[in-house]
């Protein structure tokens, strides 16, 4: 898998977002986020049935030498959150794609996914 | 501790090195009108015969009274080797350093120090020190709401909490919007269940409940009872205890059925002299599954790469040195120096040693509790056990009381007037392991000396 998918759409805060279906995303966080974190020690997330708003915090991953905020791609509510993290934080570090998912929303309005940035536009603004 | 300055030759070689003309050129940056100006109310030097002459005059004036006041800081015997140690130049230099400075020896100490005040408050974790027992106590607090992600957290506080805590919370939770509702104590001095009841009929929301071992009033609680309603009401439940105390009765740790969350409190009277009210430390311990919430330094230990043992400072992300406006704490440091103190204090006397000290400082406080009720010149004010101080209803003026005792070479008490309305005229007097028979006896028969001479 390249470092940033062309099938995943990104935020300027460096999280990922899949669709699963019209209306369902996956968030985690970029392989150039790992990287930059440092060996990951633990994560909060939310409760499944928390609310989320795009654009606020919704967790915290922590490295080793860092403590990071998580903000919500898109305002929704979370249906299900990656519980193999718990003991497991390291899988962020090794598979920021896949098994190091971290929450999954039903989003408010399916539309959302469309604010998202494309590939391209998120590696030219982070770039810097 | 010798102090060795730089000769004028040194100075000149490392302006030299530096590449500059004088001191002040380093000081460049400065903006000219900022710079202070010569201050001409300082005199000159005097030489070192005239100045120990100077301060010896001072030293004279210095009424050594006997000390009988508690109120949160305690008069303890504190073994000769404490400070003998603790002011070995490795300790006392390089008191709270930073990682990348702080040596094994120091982490080592602070890692032990956290041992056994974790084990002493029967808790898992303990950070390596705060600043004292006020902020202590407001640290737990704003850890206990942290921990527990209430939207509108309510905090319960026993009135019989010391009213200088009460207020630095008050100080602190304020500008956060946290409400705190202060409990009032029943008859015999303590926080009893009909009172949270009642409190929570008017308002059933509590989201930490913080009750002290022993009291402000010496009394002890029933702390496992009022631990359960709390733990049952989904509270935490903070315990402000005396170190001292906790080696004898029941630590926050086995409290109720689930013990208590968070414990904390003053640590003077482990090894740390009384002085002018400071420097003292704040211990802070808690349950594991809140070790992340927890501020302050903590130490781990650990194996480097060549497997051997050492110590580091751990959890640094949540530290505002890293994680900033949303860090545990503004805290990143500890009160190094005293804690070096507490823990060698803590070694030399040892687990039974430390009971003893209890168990004395409860025995002589009986004592003198004894005496005043057969004199009959003070009213117990509340009825039932304390450890090593109690609260005395007195028939005349505490003010005019304690100056005269203090001309009799005696620290009274501590005037409670000023701080519980109900209680006027009410002296705290607090009897430590280093008052004698002979010495309770003495203060006696001083206080009815005191009384006879006072106005009503």
């Amino acid at each position: 898998m390249s470092n940033t998918p062309q099938t995943l759409k990104y935020t300027l805060t460096h999280e990922w977002v899949a669709r699963e279906s019209d209306g369902l995303m996956i968030v985690g966080i970029t392989h150039h986020a790992q990287k930059l974190l440092g060996d990951v020690v633990f994560l909060e997330l939310p409760a499944v049935g928390d609310k989320v708003v795009a654009g606020k915090e919704f967790g915290v991953v922590e490295s080793v030498k860092a403590a990071s905020d998580l903000y919500a791609p898109i305002s929704g509510e979370v249906v299900a959150i990656n519980e193999v993290l718990n003991d497991n934080p390291g899988l962020i570090n090794e598979d920021a794609y896949q098994a190091g998912w971290m929450i999954k929303i039903k989003a408010n309005d399916p539309n959302d996914w469309e604010t998202l940035l494309d590939a391209n536009t998120y590696l030219q603004k982070t770039e810097t | 501790m010798p102090f060795i300055p730089h000769t004028e030759q040194d100075t000149q070689l490392m302006l030299q090195q530096i590449g500059v003309e004088s001191i002040e050129d380093l000081f460049d940056e400065i903006p000219k009108a900022l710079i202070a100006k010569q201050m001409k109310e300082i005199p000159e030097g005097l030489s070192e015969m005239a100045l120990m002459r100077l301060m010896q005059t001072r030293a004279d004036q210095t009424e050594t009274l006997q000390c009988f006041i508690g109120a949160g800081a305690y008069s303890h015997h504190i073994p000769a080797a404490v400070w003998d140690i603790a002011q070995r130049g490795e300790f006392l230099t390089a008191y709270t350093p930073y990682q990348a400075e702080a040596s094994q020896g120091s982490l080592q100490l602070m890692w032990e120090y956290q041992t056994m005040m974790a084990s002493l408050m029967g808790m898992d974790i303990s950070n390596a020190s705060l600043y004292d027992g006020a902020s202590s106590l407001s640290e737990a607090v704003l850890m206990a709401i942290r921990s527990c992600k209430d939207d509108e957290p309510t905090v319960w506080i026993a009135k019989s909490i010391h009213p200088f805590y009460r207020q630095v919370l008050a100080t602190i939770l304020e500008p956060q919007g946290i409400p705190i509702q202060e409990i009032s104590l029943d008859d015999t001095g303590v926080l009893s269940l009909d009172a949270l009841e009642a409190q929570w009929q008017i308002a059933p929301r509590c989201t930490v409940l913080v009750l002290g071992q022993p009291n402000f009033f010496g009394r002890l609680e029933k702390v496992d009872e009022l631990t359960d309603w709390a733990h049952e009401k989904g509270a935490r439940v903070i315990g402000v205890v005396n170190p001292i105390a906790m080696a004898w009765l029941k630590p926050p740790g086995h409290w109720g059925n689930k013990g208590a969350d968070i414990a904390c409190g003053e640590g003077q009277p482990l090894g740390v002299p009384l002085a002018g009210g400071g420097p003292y430390f704040g211990f802070l311990c808690a349950k594991l599954a809140l070790v992340r919430q927890m501020p302050g330094r903590l130490v781990g230990k650990t194996c480097d790469k060549e497997n051997k043992v050492g110590y580091t400072l751990t959890l640094q992300t949540r530290e505002q040195h890293i994680r900033r406006g949303k860090a545990t704490s503004n805290i990143c440091t500890n009160q190094g120096l005293l804690v070096t103190a507490a823990t060698i204090y803590m070694s030399l006397l040892g687990k039974v040693g430390l009971q003893r000290v209890a168990q004395c400082c409860y025995a002589s406080h009986q004592q003198l509790m004894q005496q005043l009720l057969a004199e009959n010149i003070a009213e117990q004010v509340f009825v039932g056990e304390h450890f090593h101080e109690s609260l005395w209803r007195l028939p005349v003026n505490v003010t005019t009381v304690l100056e005269n005792l203090t001309k009799q070479g005696i620290a009274g008490g501590f005037d409670v007037t000023p701080y519980y309305r109900d209680l006027a005229n009410c002296l705290l007097i607090c009897v430590t392991e280093t008052k004698s028979a002979e010495d309770i006896q003495a203060f006696v028969e001083a206080l009815k000396t005191a009384l006879i001479r006072s106005p009503s």
